[in-house]
């Protein structure tokens, strides 16, 4: 399905729009009365966030991973830990306790990732799950950091001069990560990483003799998406003042892939356009019906069979 | 610990394992032959549960209420190949892990509109509620010994079935080499339809002996379908002697972990430590399993692909 | 309805909020699905029904209730949370069924100076060091049902007990409220995987260590299961089975059946305790619902009547939270478990009595009260609490 020509050349500068809707959308909902779905919106990025990182994994890199949750649920734990063990410190400033997420779970993609990617097929999925696995039984079992219960943390991150509590605030400072975040996997896929990934999904064979280090190109991707996962993380944590195990389970890494594979492979914005319809659809539905799963599960079919390239597809040839 | 609390573990890991084996089967030519993801593999066994549970207390008797189970399931697992499974074998895994996964989630809604929220009530027939002594001091329970028996059973009629017969013969062709075996000439369609009926049975009849000792709920199938899964992928894709041999060695190895880790840590660990870590330990230990097979054979123990 | 109208509003017209009336508003927020949803269907019903006595009225005002599913996920609990302070506004925050639930919307409800009534978990912490002048447990705390177990066990002379729960913290908890009140010996004390679905591992260490009782905390499912393999197993025969009452409530013994049968559970609650309001109660559920109450439906109910003489107290301004809580404190109904208090830490002062499942003329399953075990039992942490 393709932009009749005198159109699609407006349509090009789509993404500004779309962040000038972004920047209004506080004042919006405000306006409205809906001030309370500003949390909703910073969820959908988080999500977003999350699910592009795996995007680049799964939609780029051909590797499908059923593991990503464990770097989400390590970036979650690290800054509930931080402000557990070592609170009223510097630990509970964002500036540390963020990017430490973000190193947590590039350490652990790093470790996951060069014993996983020594696997293929279904054979990768299943050790990437075996192992988020691992690390959520462990976490199960952790009294000292709330196993099952999971953990509290009394406020959000602290930044210097800015009041992350405040919805609004730490919608904007979200919405700015996320907006970081899309810029540099934009970039990351125009240039020789990206096209190597994308060599790589489609014929490994052919990359290696090409002379490409394939693996140590697959552990990259890996590593680097843990690292956004394990920010990722950090915030969700920061949104709901929560942490739990569940955040670590293999249900929430399918829900993850079932975003991406929803918003699109492989395509810039599929990260978004999943995570924003799955959630708008989990809030829209109940309200409607009292078994909405099924109008969702058909929902999702009939995106399988009609729009085979997700929604962020749609309008692309 | 004693030898014969040593055979009754024995026992115990021999009959989780055979029923993973039922489960592992089913799936394992599904994605061997037909090269198909299929998450809602779980909510067959779940459907087999609730029809047998529901059929058993509508008949008054425990074997029609499986066997109809087992037919009606079987059933309902070739049409769902004939409307929506059909038009995914050419798509991607990816595409097929989305298509799947709706489906659990209409099976899932769909089955807490019919039976309803609480756990189905489904027990143990009469006949086989007792215990049977097996050796003096070792009684072992008697459906649990009939379950055994079911899966050996079955283990023997597929062994057969592959092995020894025309139809197992394609669909081993199928599972070495699909193109090839459809350039042969066989009727490739009417053969996954029938293959898929046999996994959708295979599923029913695990539902339908674990229900009685197990709850009978929605959400059931997602939790043994993990376990299926990393049966298939010790085993080997697309093989049943590998679907067998996986699926006993993690019966035995998750038996033996929840019966012998903690008790082993115990000696030199504190209390308090041996317990945290030890229970933890026996959970994961199906993990390490697979990821120590997987180092060793990437493909998994018996691939059939050439 | 409204937040269908909300949403429509949202592709169309301009709309304002709606101005908040004369009536008191309470958030349910309970577990409504998945294997812990038969919990929260059983505390809404009984909720439900103590409405239609108060003809739909708290203290004499008409009640807006926004009943929603958590689907026992902390984090969808806390949106919810979030939802009902921060956008309807509601009054009192209630229904949950969970110990994670109630950790992740405390912020929340806190924060926003509502009050929370559980109808389920206590969590220790929050009787103890923890405290909350905006918290009130109208059930009981984590180990109180453990506590009751352990002494019943431990008065009857046991000496080599058997133990089984699941491996967190919750069930942490609850083995060491048995063990507070049981000083026997024991054969063995083993924690389960959380959800695990099989325990013939466990049944066969139980038999080979020859325990002279078995003490076990598995909730929901798990308990279900352990059951039925303890009885297909022959284990009934062999060794008495001791439990808390939540995995011998109503709705599991009719879902299980026959292998519940004489088994021995504690709780604050049963169908036959005597008195007016208790008889009302369970005559009316079964009429209304086709089935027996549960400990949890009584919960439910007890925690709306509650909210209704709190608010009749205070003659209808909830805003004075301090009237309010000084009424939900004097907690002045008559509550169906019978005597009932808070302690100064809004943790209830109440009996527990030893259970055992029979069967009843109509040949159904249920719990016979067969001895009061405590009588005005205060929690074991109150003294922790600095209110």
């Amino acid at each position: 399905m393709t932009m009749p020509a005198q159109y699609s050349r407006w349509f090009a500068y789509w993404p500004l729009a779309l962040l000038a809707a972004a920047l209004l959308l506080p004042q919006l909902l405000g306006w409205f009365g809906f001030d309370f779905y500003v949390s909703f919106a910073t969820r959908i990025m988080i999500m977003a966030l999350l699910a592009s990182s795996l995007n680049l994994l799964v939609g780029t890199g051909g590797m499908v991973s059923l593991g990503h949750a464990a770097f989400f649920g390590a970036g979650a734990y690290t800054v509930a830990i931080l402000a557990r063990e070592w609170g009223g410190t510097p630990a509970e400033s964002a500036l540390l306790s963020w990017p430490l997420a973000m190193l947590v779970g590039a350490l652990l993609a790093a470790f996951i990732g060069a014993i996983c990617l020594r696997t293929k097929g279904v054979y990768f999925i299943m050790s990437t799950l075996a192992f988020a696995q691992m690390l959520f039984y462990v976490f199960l079992s952790l009294k000292s950091y709330g196993g099952d219960d999971g953990m509290s943390l009394t406020k959000r991150s602290t930044l210097p001069g800015i009041d992350l509590g405040a919805d609004v605030v730490f919608y904007y400072v979200v919405l700015a990560l996320f907006a970081v975040a899309l810029l540099l996997l934009g970039r990351l896929d125009r240039a020789r990483f990206g096209k190597v990934l994308r060599g790589i999904k489609d014929n490994e064979l052919r990359m290696e003799s090409l002379g490409f280090a394939v693996f140590r190109f697959k552990l990259v991707a890996f590593i680097l998406a843990g690292a956004m996962a394990g920010l990722a993380g950090a915030l969700m944590g920061n949104l709901n003042n929560f942490v739990s195990p569940n955040m670590m389970h293999w249900e929430q890494s399918g829900v993850v892939l079932v975003m991406v594979i929803l918003g699109g492979l492989g395509r810039l914005w599929g990260g978004l356009a999943g995570a924003a319809a799955l959630l708008l659809l989990e809030e829209i539905l109940p309200n409607f019906l009292p078994h909405w799963q099924i109008l969702l599960g058909v929902i999702l079919l009939a995106v399988v069979f009609f729009a085979p390239r997700g929604l962020a597809g749609i309008f692309r040839a | 610990m004693s030898g014969l609390l040593f055979a009754e573990q024995c026992l115990n890991g021999l009959q989780f394992g055979l029923m993973l084996f039922l489960l592992a089967a089913g799936l394992t030519l599904v994605f061997g032959i037909m090269d198909l993801i299929n998450l809602a593999h779980g909510s067959l066994y779940m459907l087999g549960a609730y029809l047998a549970a529901t059929l058993t207390q509508a008949t008054d008797s425990f074997l029609s209420g499986v066997a109809l189970a087992l037919c009606a399931t079987a059933l309902i697992g070739m049409l769902l190949e004939l409307t929506v499974l059909r038009h995914l074998y050419r798509r991607d895994h990816l595409s097929q892990v989305l298509a799947t996964f709706a489906l659990i989630l209409i099976a899932n809604e769909a089955t807490r509109a019919i039976w309803g929220v609480q756990p189905l009530s489904f027990n143990v027939p009469a006949a086989l509620s007792g215990s049977v002594q097996l050796l003096p001091g070792l009684s072992y329970s008697a459906f649990r010994l009939a379950i055994i028996a079911v899966g050996l059973l079955v283990a023997a009629l597929l062994y057969l079935l592959i092995g020894r017969t025309r139809i197992g013969m394609l669909v081993r062709a199928g599972a070495s080499n699909r193109a090839m075996a459809t350039a042969m000439g066989t009727n490739i369609q009417r053969l996954f339809t029938a293959l898929f009926g046999v996994g959708a049975a295979l599923c029913a009849l695990a539902g339908a002996m674990l229900g009685p000792l197990l709850a009978v709920q929605v959400g059931m199938g997602e939790n043994i379908l993990i376990l299926a899964f990393v049966v298939v992928v010790i085993g080997g894709i697309g093989s049943v002697r590998g679907a067998f041999v996986g699926a006993l060695l993690v019966g035995v190895v998750d038996t033996f972990g929840r019966a012998f880790v903690p008790l082993t840590l115990r000696q030199f660990l504190p209390p308090a430590l041996a317990d945290a870590a030890g229970p933890s330990l026996a959970a994961i230990s199906i993990y390490i399993l697979m990821i120590l097979v997987l180092l060793w054979k990437p493909q998994g123990l018996f691939p059939s692909r050439a | 309805m409204k937040k269908q109208l909300l949403w429509l509003a949202l592709l169309g017209a301009l709309t304002l909020p709606a101005q908040a009336a004369d009536k008191i508003k309470i958030g349910f927020i309970s577990t409504l699905s998945g294997p812990g949803g038969v919990l929260g269907a059983a505390i809404r019903d009984g909720f439900n029904l103590a409405l239609e006595h108060t003809g739909g009225k708290v203290g004499g005002l008409p009640v807006e209730l926004i009943v929603e599913d958590d689907q026992q996920k902390p984090d969808v609990a806390k949106q919810l949370a979030d939802k009902m302070t921060k956008r309807d506004k509601v009054d009192f925050v209630t229904g949950v069924v969970f110990q994670n639930i109630m950790q992740a919307i405390e912020q929340p409800v806190f924060q926003a100076q509502t009050y929370l009534i559980s109808t389920n978990t206590g969590p220790s912490d929050l009787a103890g060091e923890r405290c909350n002048p905006l918290f009130f447990a109208a059930a009981w705390v984590s180990d109180s049902y453990s506590e009751a177990t352990g002494k019943n066990m431990n008065d009857k002379g046991y000496k080599n007990v058997f133990v089984i729960a699941p491996n967190y913290p919750g069930g942490k908890d609850v083995v060491n409220g048995f063990k507070r009140f049981y000083k026997g010996g024991y054969a063995g004390e083993v924690y389960t995987k959380l959800g695990q679905l099989d325990y013939a591992v466990e049944l066969s260490q139980l038999r080979a260590a020859k325990p002279d009782a078995v003490f076990f905390f598995l909730p929901g499912g798990m308990g279900v299961n352990f059951i039925k393999q303890y009885h297909q197993a022959g284990l009934n025969k062999e060794f008495p089975l001791f439990g808390t009452g939540w995995s011998f409530d109503q709705d599991t013994l009719a879902a299980v059946g026959e292998p519940t049968l004489g088994a021995l559970n504690a709780a604050h609650w049963n169908l036959d305790i005597d008195n007016p309001q208790n008889k009302k109660f369970v005559a009316d559920f079964e009429k209304k619902y086709n089935r027996l109450p549960n400990e949890f439906a009584s919960q439910g109910y007890d925690a709306l009547m509650l909210i209704d003489a709190a608010v009749r107290d205070v003659k209808g301004k909830v805003e004075d939270k301090e009237a309010l809580r000084k009424a939900l404190e004097a907690a002045n109904f008559k509550s169906v478990r019978g005597p009932f208090k808070f302690n100064k830490n809004h943790f209830p002062i109440q009996n527990y009595y030893l259970r055992q499942v029979v069967k009843d003329d109509k040949g159904r399953f249920v719990n016979k009260t067969v001895a009061t075990i405590f009588t005005d039992h205060p929690d074991a942490y109150v003294s922790a609490c600095k209110m």
